[in-house]
């Protein structure tokens, strides 16, 4: 379980996140969401502690991700799997060398434990045979699932997902989504994704929180999303063409 | 000013706190010695030889006096070579090409959350990254400089012998009298001095980017520049305190 409390940041005396609290569960896929300039990146850092907040703190199972030493911080940041929202692979290691990076880094594995590990990952986002091609001869979508496949390489209890779908067709990012689920369900991790597509938030939100100018204003699930009054998320929500013309009933 | 400089600084000591496993460091330090050292070593010829070789021509087209022995040219190539040339000159010109390459490299890899990636993973970014390189730096740029400085001296013979500036013998002659192997030392320390300078500066320019291509390409012109300036200022500051 992920706490996070009070979480407030500013830059250059612009309040960009605003005493933000809340819970994210084990076994659930919790999205953050909100317009683009909402803070929603800014909170996932504060949480990665890749930047530090002014106030407040993010717990981890208990434990204070802001306070303690180094190899506490290093104990916490190897139960954290992060999607970032390019994939962010390593340009000069092919996709293998990519997913296996961490656990180079990290583990006393054996080669060939560490090569099964990294297949299993490959075939767990459906990319078998595609371990020896570099990130610039892959798609976007593939590079996602490359991401995906280091994210979760090392077995870690907590998944980040920052825009998973950005830059995606439509197909491409519910695959994407299913995949995301799929993988928070089959290995019970806690899963927070921070997105503003609202096919994710209705496919794959067993928690989301809503925030706007960087206060969180709504929060709730993919089956109360829709029947919610809160202005600012009516007017989040069902900017979607398709989902304002079922409103009216068309 | 005294905040960048404080900021470089605190850059300086993340190297050298929090490191990863020496075998890791091991690897990429063997890779960095051939992408900033190995593959310099054609640029650095080819500057070496020709600048040696002008060297040659000017100061013989200079030294009109009868009293002048001919071997005083390549006396002068010499000293001009092991002094400055092949160290100082050869900084300026690998500022511009490791110097820019380091810069672009991490600013591409900030920009694009690779550094982040690393962080997350609970590696230690700059050193992980920037340590090797300036490993690398200090220990390829004062070879660099030998073959530079060796170079620089063929260039010069070549073109004083060629051109009948200077017979064979009378350049030998030159290059061996009053030959001061201190020199040579010199050449040695500027070139581990501008190495770190060119390689923790260039690294801080590029580890410091914010934004997207554009400040890139700005990262890597101010790399550049300001790897020069330190480059010159240090050369002085050696000058005085070696010589």
């Amino acid at each position: 379980m992920i706490e996070i409390k009070n979480i407030s940041k500013s830059f250059n005396d612009r309040m960009v996140l605003d005493n933000v609290s809340g819970v994210f569960k084990k076994g659930e896929t919790s999205l953050v969401i909100g317009a683009s300039g909402t803070g929603k990146s800014v909170l996932l850092k504060c949480m990665l502690d890749l930047v530090r907040p002014e106030a407040g703190t993010t717990l981890y199972n208990g434990r204070d991700f802001y306070i303690g030493d180094e190899e506490d911080k290093k104990d916490i940041r190897r139960e954290m799997g992060v999607l970032f929202q390019g994939g962010a692979l390593f340009d000069s290691k092919t996709v293998h060398e990519n997913i296996q990076f961490p656990l180079d880094m990290l583990t006393e594995m054996g080669e060939g434990e560490k090569k099964d590990r990294v297949e299993f990952c490959l075939q767990k986002v459906g990319l078998e045979g595609t371990g020896g091609r570099m990130p610039s001869e892959i798609s976007g979508g593939m590079k996602k699932r490359v991401g995906i496949a280091r994210a979760i390489v090392m077995n870690p209890k907590y998944l980040f997902c920052d825009e998973p779908n950005s830059g995606l067709d439509p197909l491409t990012s519910i695959k994407i989504d299913e995949l995301i689920k799929e993988i928070t369900d089959e290995f019970d991790i806690t899963t927070v994704v921070i997105t503003h597509d609202m096919n994710s938030v209705l496919s794959i939100g067993d928690k989301i929180m809503f925030l706007h100018k960087g206060k969180k204003l709504w929060e709730g699930n993919s089956q109360t999303i829709m029947g919610d009054t809160v202005p600012e998320l009516e007017e989040f929500v069902f900017c979607n063409k398709a989902l304002s013309l079922m409103r009216a009933g068309k | 000013m005294l905040s960048v400089i404080g900021r470089y600084l605190i850059f300086l000591g993340k190297l050298f706190t929090r490191r990863e496993s020496l075998k890791v460091y091991w690897k990429r330090f063997i890779d960095e010695c051939i992408g900033i050292g190995v593959s310099s070593v054609f640029i650095v010829a080819i500057v070496a030889v020709f600048i040696g070789a002008v060297v040659c021509v000017q100061t013989r087209a200079n030294l009109v006096s009868p009293v002048i022995p001919v071997y005083v040219v390549s006396n002068i190539v010499r000293d001009m070579t092991l002094l400055e040339l092949s160290s100082t000159f050869m900084c300026v010109v690998l500022a511009g090409k490791v110097g820019s390459n380091i810069a672009g490299e991490l600013g591409t890899m900030k920009i694009t959350e690779q550094i982040d990636a690393l962080e997350v993973m609970g590696i230690n970014s700059a050193s992980y990254l920037v340590l090797p390189k300036l490993l690398a730096a200090v220990f390829t740029f004062p070879l660099l400089a030998i073959i530079s400085g060796f170079l620089g001296i063929f260039g010069g013979y070549l073109a004083g012998t060629l051109s009948g500036i200077i017979t064979p013998e009378d350049y030998i002659y030159g290059i061996r009298y009053s030959f001061i192997p201190f020199n040579v030392f010199i050449s040695i320390i500027k070139a581990i001095v501008f190495g770190f300078l060119i390689s923790t500066i260039s690294a801080f320019q590029g580890y410091n980017t914010r934004g997207g291509a554009l400040e890139v390409g700005q990262a890597s012109t101010s790399a550049v520049t300001n790897s020069c300036i330190a480059v010159l200022i240090a050369d002085y500051l050696l000058a005085e305190l070696l010589t």
